[in-house]
């Protein structure tokens, strides 16, 4: 191995905040050499990003570094001594030899310059290029990141530009000084499966064509697999595992590499049950003594209560830090593969039932804009004469891209979107005759969870109350004792203590306000539940559990779920039968073994094609 | 059955400091507080601590200087008017009005502004361009012309003043309880309220209006100083309080005819004006950085970093 580019050591970083001391990342090394890719995963407070902030140099109040060091090329870009010589270098280095492109496109980008002006910028100031020049070269790095007719995109605003083009623009932009290295924190994130596909192609290509490092910051394995050589797996602040792509992600030897992958859903999977790592991350606060993992590690043995250092693996082909690593092949029973594709069917035979949900040719259309005053106002049809059923007892997953009305089909079964022309039925009623009287009686019946778990249950209100609002509001229980008893039962049919009910949101995990926010819409016992995106704000250890709580919920309580998710891993998972949206319209419905196995529409089959997966065939193992 | 998560949050066994101890580790905006209980005390117990009537005359003690100067008197600490009346009982009774006229007129614009902002805010529609109209025009109209014009019609008095006063502030209110409102609106949680079935009116006391403290706090802190400007303004111009009646602004307003001859006339009330402003412009500033969640954390790294 040649010289590494970038060499970290025993980086710590922490933040100082009034609840005590966050030891965000907690002394991790590594080395990255000329032409790697390298992918940095872990779940949401694992310090993956903070890792990557403080490669830039962009840690600021209230967190600071604390130890540890990072070289460029051999020499200091930051330490904690603070010397200004360090300073410049990190400077000069950060935006023409590394370059960082961040997770939002929406936001990375000024508004008020062009595209070609903002990459004419970095050309100016890194390449010292003229201003004419700086023009030529913006519109060849606009076409080296395959935006169509870069000429007339370069003189464009970013508001004119989709997401998936701006994210290429912020490539554009960063590979303008010509970099050795590319910092990439959850690129792809924000972004639709198929243009994620797009970019990762671009990413590999790219990274082929001009000797590039990159450093992959994400939480998706899928996206590690798709692009990257190498693999650090960061666990509270620590790297667990680290090694070549290939071998980790087919035989981890770290418990947690190992659980994450099994949490991971896979497209051409059926099984009853996700597994899980079961419990929550560690807190932070606490200072490092045993295993991080440890309490949630089936592995665990009594060394466990030291910290392992971080090894050099026997073979040299990669670091672990594991007193008790997973010595077999992580899957002891091979899994079910794409042929085995006799699962029974979970619903009834259609015919046999009335549907419990029917929708018929059902538009939703919005105005835009201000309303004129002549005329009808100009609307846009979110939803374009949709039709499906939902019968009792099974889930229907509806997926779709952002855009594609899925949502607000969603929210239309409630009339909480106007029902513009169609009907849409619920078990015999015509939910968009009723009065407002009747509408709310009818609603008790159906109930919807939101996908954001922090912004879904108000911060001001305590567990109790926000589960037992229903009760009151429905004037359904007024006496107080048998509130909170039934406040306490629903908290335990989802998973969580009595004593949960006195606090407030804030002081829960996003896994388990999703958990809240299930007791919430169970409230009132509801038929039908209108899951809208439900675990798609969730960590993957965290998704397995919420996932397989929505199943055992269906089983013990007979519902019924409308299950909407652009994840088709996860839908394939849960659902039944699946109904596929594309701009307003349902493009192929069917029992999901059928659509994910022989889809009949074009965008089913693309959509499936752009999920990054980790290939699990055994002639994956040798891999580069 | 899904295991049960353990209990976050709680671990660490450390829960965060309260706003008082926060308020503690501030020194300037202590210094406002402790002003202003002061200045409260003063105003509850003015009968108790005033060396004199305020309105007792004394033609022959007139236009006495404060104790310390020449031909000062320690009867009068701060010396008399031109009337013969102690300045320092008048401060004393003074503050009375100042901070009455300043909490009635905050309570009565901030009600009647932030019911109007959530109404404007979360019913939208109709009502919220005839709300938003109505803001609009009397933003534009001019305040103090506005309340000189009822204040001459109606003749002035204590109630009057607060009532004027509220009829010029309450579209701060009602605009900044709007936005907020806006922005809340779409939340997944105000959401979640309506289609559970709450009523307008709980969605918008029990789920916004919580919600909108933080904001609404500092403002009315801010208002608050304005008042008591605006209260000062008014009876300086004779359109205020009315004497018998003591003010602080009404005592700027008399005072000004003796200003080269007996400057402590002007100068104590007007001192009093501007530190009671001052100490809660000061609270103002202390409670804006309080309320915002990461302004906070900044603030508190910024003081536990150790120095280097």
């Amino acid at each position: 191995m040649s010289a590494p580019l970038l060499e970290v050591d025993g980086l710590e970083v922490e933040f100082l905040t009034r609840r005590g001391t966050v030891h965000a990342v907690r002394g991790i090394s590594f080395d990255l050499g000329p032409a790697t890719t390298m992918g940095l995963v872990g779940e949401s407070g694992c310090g993956k990003s903070v890792t990557a902030m403080a490669l830039m140099g962009l840690v600021d109040l209230p967190g600071r570094l604390k130890a540890g060091r990072v070289r460029w090329k051999g020499r200091d870009i930051l330490n904690t001594e603070g010397d200004p010589a360090t300073e410049a270098y990190r400077r000069e280095v950060c935006g023409r030899d590394i370059a960082m492109i961040f997770q939002d496109p929406m936001t990375s980008l000024d508004p008020l310059f062009t595209i070609g002006a903002q990459i004419a910028e970095v050309l100016e100031r890194h390449r010292g290029m003229s201003a004419n020049a700086a023009r030529t070269r913006a519109t060849e790095l606009l076409d080296l990141v395959q935006i169509p007719h870069p000429e007339d995109r370069v003189d464009q605003y970013p508001h004119e530009f989709s997401g998936g083009m701006r994210q290429r623009a912020l490539i554009a932009m960063a590979l303008a000084a010509e970099p050795d290295l590319l910092i990439a924190d959850e690129p792809t994130t924000a972004l639709d499966v198929t243009v994620q596909a797009g970019i990762l192609d671009l990413l590999a290509d790219l990274q082929a064509r001009l000797g590039l490092s990159i450093l992959m910051i994400t939480h998706d394995l899928g996206v590690v697999a798709r692009l990257c050589q190498r693999v650090a797996v960061m666990y509270a602040g620590e790297i667990a595992e680290e090694g070549a792509a290939s071998r980790l992600l087919h035989a981890p030897e770290h418990p947690y590499s190992a659980g994450l992958l099994a949490a991971t859903p896979r497209l051409m999977e059926s099984g009853d049950r996700l597994s899980t790592i079961e419990g929550q991350p560690p807190d932070l606060r606490l200072p490092r003594t045993a295993c991080a993992f440890r309490p949630r590690c089936a592995n665990a043995v009594a060394a466990c209560a030291q910290a392992p250092d971080l090894r050099p693996l026997p073979d040299g082909a990669g670091r672990l830090a594991c007193h008790n690593p997973m010595r077999a092949a992580p899957r002891a029973e091979p899994r079910p593969t794409a042929t085995a594709t006799a699962a029974p069917a979970r619903t009834q035979s259609p015919d046999a039932v009335q549907p419990l949900v029917r929708v018929e040719d059902l538009t939703v259309t919005f105005p835009v804009g201000k309303q004129r005053l002549f005329g009808p106002a100009r609307t846009m049809t979110a939803v374009d004469g949709v039709s499906f059923e939902i019968y009792p007892g099974e889930t229907l997953g509806l997926v779709g891209e952002s855009g594609s009305g899925k949502t607000t089909t969603g929210r239309a079964l409630l009339r909480a979107a106007p029902i513009s022309s169609g009907r849409v039925t619920f078990d015999g009623q015509d939910v968009g005759a009723q009065d407002a009287r009747a509408l709310r009686r009818l609603r008790r019946d159906m109930q919807l969870i939101f996908q954001d778990p922090y912004s879904s249950l108000n911060p001001r209100m305590t567990i109790a109350q926000i589960v037992g609002e229903p009760l009151i509001v429905h004037g359904l229980e007024r006496d107080p004792a048998r509130l909170r008893a039934r406040v306490e039962d629903l908290l335990g049919l989802v998973g969580l203590p009595a004593d949960a009910a006195d606090r407030h949101p804030h002081a829960f995990s996003g896994g388990q306000r999703q958990r809240v926010g299930i007791a919430r819409a169970l409230t009132l016992e509801p038929r039908l539940i209108i899951a809208d995106e439900p675990v798609s704000a969730l960590d993957v250890s965290i998704r397995a559990q919420v996932v397989n709580l929505m199943q055992d919920l269906q089983a013990r309580l007979g519902l019924t779920y409308l299950f909407i998710a652009h994840d088709l891993a996860v839908v394939r998972h849960i659902a039944d039968r699946v109904a596929i949206m594309q701009k307003g319209r349902i493009v192929e419905i069917g029992p999901v073994e059928q659509v994910y196995f022989d889809p009949q529409h074009p965008y089913t089959r693309s959509l499936l094609a752009s999920v990054p997966e980790i290939d699990d065939s055994p002639g994956a193992l040798t891999g580069t | 059955m899904t295991s049960v998560e353990t209990s976050p949050g709680a671990t660490a066994g450390q829960t965060t400091p309260g706003l008082w101890a926060d308020l503690r580790g501030d020194g300037t905006a202590m210094t406002g507080v402790v002003f202003l209980v002061l200045l409260l005390l003063v105003a509850i117990f003015a009968p108790l601590i005033a060396p004199h009537d305020p309105e007792a005359q004394n033609i022959i003690a007139r236009l006495k200087p404060p104790a310390w100067m020449d031909r000062g008197d320690w009867a009068h600490v701060l010396g008399t008017d031109h009337l013969g009346r102690d300045v320092l009982s008048r401060l004393i009774h003074g503050s009375r009005i100042s901070l009455i006229v300043g909490a009635a007129t905050v309570a009565l614009a901030g009600g009647f502004g932030v019911l109007m902002g959530l109404t404007a805010g979360y019913v939208g529609g109709r009502t919220d361009n005839w709300i938003s109209a109505v803001i609009d025009t009397q933003v534009a109209f001019p305040g103090l012309l506005l309340a000189l014009m009822i204040l001459a019609v109606v003749g002035p008095s204590t109630m009057t003043v607060i009532v004027v006063l509220a009829l010029n502030g309450w579209m701060v209110y009602a605009r900044v309880t709007r936005g907020v409102v806006l922005s809340l609106k779409h939340t997944a949680f105000v959401e979640a309220a309506g289609l559970l079935g709450c009523s307008t009116w709980r969605v918008m006391l029990r789920h916004l209006l919580p919600n909108l403290s933080a904001p609404l706090l500092t403002l009315a802190t801010l208002e608050f100083a304005r008042i008591v400007l605006a209260e000062a303004a008014l009876s300086f111009l004779g359109l205020g309080v009315q004497p018998p009646a003591t003010s602080w602004g009404l005592d700027v307003a008399q005072g000004k005819e003796y200003m080269f001859r007996a400057w402590w006339l002007v100068t104590f009330p007007g001192l009093a004006i501007a530190l009671t402003v001052l100490a809660i412009n000061l609270i103002a500033t202390w409670l804006r950085v309080t309320s915002d969640p990461l302004e906070r954390e900044k603030r508190f790294a910024r003081r536990a970093r150790p120095a280097r």
